[in-house]
């Protein structure tokens, strides 16, 4: 039995490939379909993984319908770029979350630097 | 007690300002990082000890000699003991100053491990949905983008390496050797606890100046170290190499972003002289320090710890008798 991490993912792969909004039945369907021992896969486990995305504020649930229909909040490329953004972005206690490659080297910089090396490469 | 308490003072007023200001201006710290980081810690820990230390001996001056029998004498006088003579009320508000600036301190670096602790729960989190595992390193992630990136999230046992699969397009197998040696060096070092601790410290005195330049010197000389972790490894022109790509990268992005990364940009790194001290120490190569240079970094660095613990336990040292 895979973990609730696993199934969260695989759940949100599945939920930012499709193009309308899923129920849970969708899911463990197309989970199967993966093939992962998909037969002890219950509809309440889905659901589980559902609820727990949802307070999380990845995934969106419509309540219009029934049986509920779930899609992913923002796309796969938001969310990475949002994490870059929080990589790179320079807020005040950003460094102390997270350390970069380029700590405290400004755009200027980037650009004299690359002039430098780009002199010594032609000489 | 009354001297030691003086002189305790007098340390913690040279500790707050004159020597952070010349520190941050010191030309030798590009050639002895090691030695320079372990300086501004101690100039941290000895002047938050030394203020706290010069209120606390004061306070306790009218109930004993030494540190024992006043704090011997004090809880006599909590008990209702009438042989202790009352300390009166300026000393009793240097005493409470003393213990709400020791908690203050305490209780700024609690909130700030607390809170990025929280951030970088919530960053992994979304990290695992995002990024693979890399095929040929060990606790590295690759995230899916085009844009050259290389950051570490730093645990107490999940530390985790993040390279863009960018990164590992745009860069020859040495650069990448490069940045990975560099962001390892990060977590084997916890250079983050440094980060974190210095943080705090200009959260609990915003107040003092110095402590931001405090916080400005030591990411300085975080990277400094990383570096020369990286140059172990490979040379200065494949480091510098790496370096540029990645930053040039980034500011393209930077600049194209919204607006308000314009001001992330000003808060995050203020005193482009100093900032770019990195890269000027891998540009032209200097020498580091001398051994006997070194040697008396190191042991002021110790007097500066030494100095303020040796007097808070026997404040007596110092006296006339």
């Amino acid at each position: 039995m895979a973990s609730l991490g696993d199934l969260e993912r695989s759940v949100m792969d599945l939920l930012w490939d499709s193009a309308e909004p899923l129920t849970a039945n969708d899911l463990r369907d197309d989970l199967a379909a993966l093939g992962t021992d998909a037969k002890e896969l219950a509809v309440t486990t889905v659901l589980t993984v559902l609820a727990r995305l949802e307070k999380k504020g990845l995934v969106e649930r419509e309540r219009s319908t029934r049986p509920h229909r779930y899609a992913a909040c923002s796309s796969r490329e938001d969310h990475t770029v949002g994490l870059l953004n929080e990589a790179l972005g320079s807020a005040q206690d950003r460094e102390a979350v997270l350390a970069r490659f380029i700590g405290g080297i400004t755009a200027d910089e980037a650009a004299s630097l690359r002039a430098i090396l780009d002199s010594v490469k032609s000489a | 007690m009354l001297l030691t308490s003086y002189f305790l003072a007098a340390l913690a007023i040279a500790l707050a300002w004159p020597t952070p200001l010349a520190l941050s201006k010191a030309k030798w710290i590009t050639r002895a990082p090691v030695q320079a980081v372990l300086l501004w810690q101690a100039i941290a820990l000895g002047g938050g000890l030394s203020m706290i230390g010069s209120m606390l001996v004061w306070g306790l001056t009218p109930l004993g000699d030494n540190l024992i029998s006043a704090l011997h004498g004090g809880w006599r006088l909590l008990m209702g003991d009438p042989g202790v003579q009352y300390p009166g009320v300026v000393h009793l508000f240097a005493l409470s100053t003393a213990f709400l600036f020791g908690f203050h301190l305490v209780l700024t670096l609690i909130r700030a491990a607390w809170r990025t602790s929280r951030q970088r729960a919530k960053h992994r989190q979304l990290l695992l949905l995002l990024s693979n595992p890399s095929e040929t390193r060990p606790n590295t992630l690759v995230i899916d983008h085009d844009m050259p990136v290389a950051y570490c999230v730093p645990g107490i046992s999940n530390s985790v390496t993040v390279l863009s699969r960018g990164l590992l397009t745009q860069l020859t197998p040495e650069e990448q050797q490069a940045v990975i040696t560099h962001e390892r060096s990060h977590l084997d070092q916890r250079h983050d606890l440094l980060i974190l601790a210095f943080t705090a410290w200009n959260e609990a005195l915003p107040w003092l100046p110095t402590s931001k330049l405090a916080l400005e010197a030591v990411r300085q000389l975080i990277e400094m170290l990383a570096d020369d972790r990286a140059l172990e490894r490979v040379n200065r022109q494949t480091l510098l190499k790496a370096i540029v790509t990645v930053a040039t990268a980034a500011a393209v992005e930077e600049s194209t972003s919204a607006n308000n990364s314009a001001n992330a940009q000003l808060v995050g790194m203020p005193g482009g002289e100093v900032s770019s001290r990195r890269l000027q120490r891998l540009l032209s190569p200097e020498n580091s320090l001398n051994r006997p240079s070194r040697i008396l970094v190191l042991t002021s660095t110790v007097l500066l710890l030494a100095c303020p613990t040796g007097l808070l336990i026997a404040p007596t040292l110092l006296s006339w008798n």
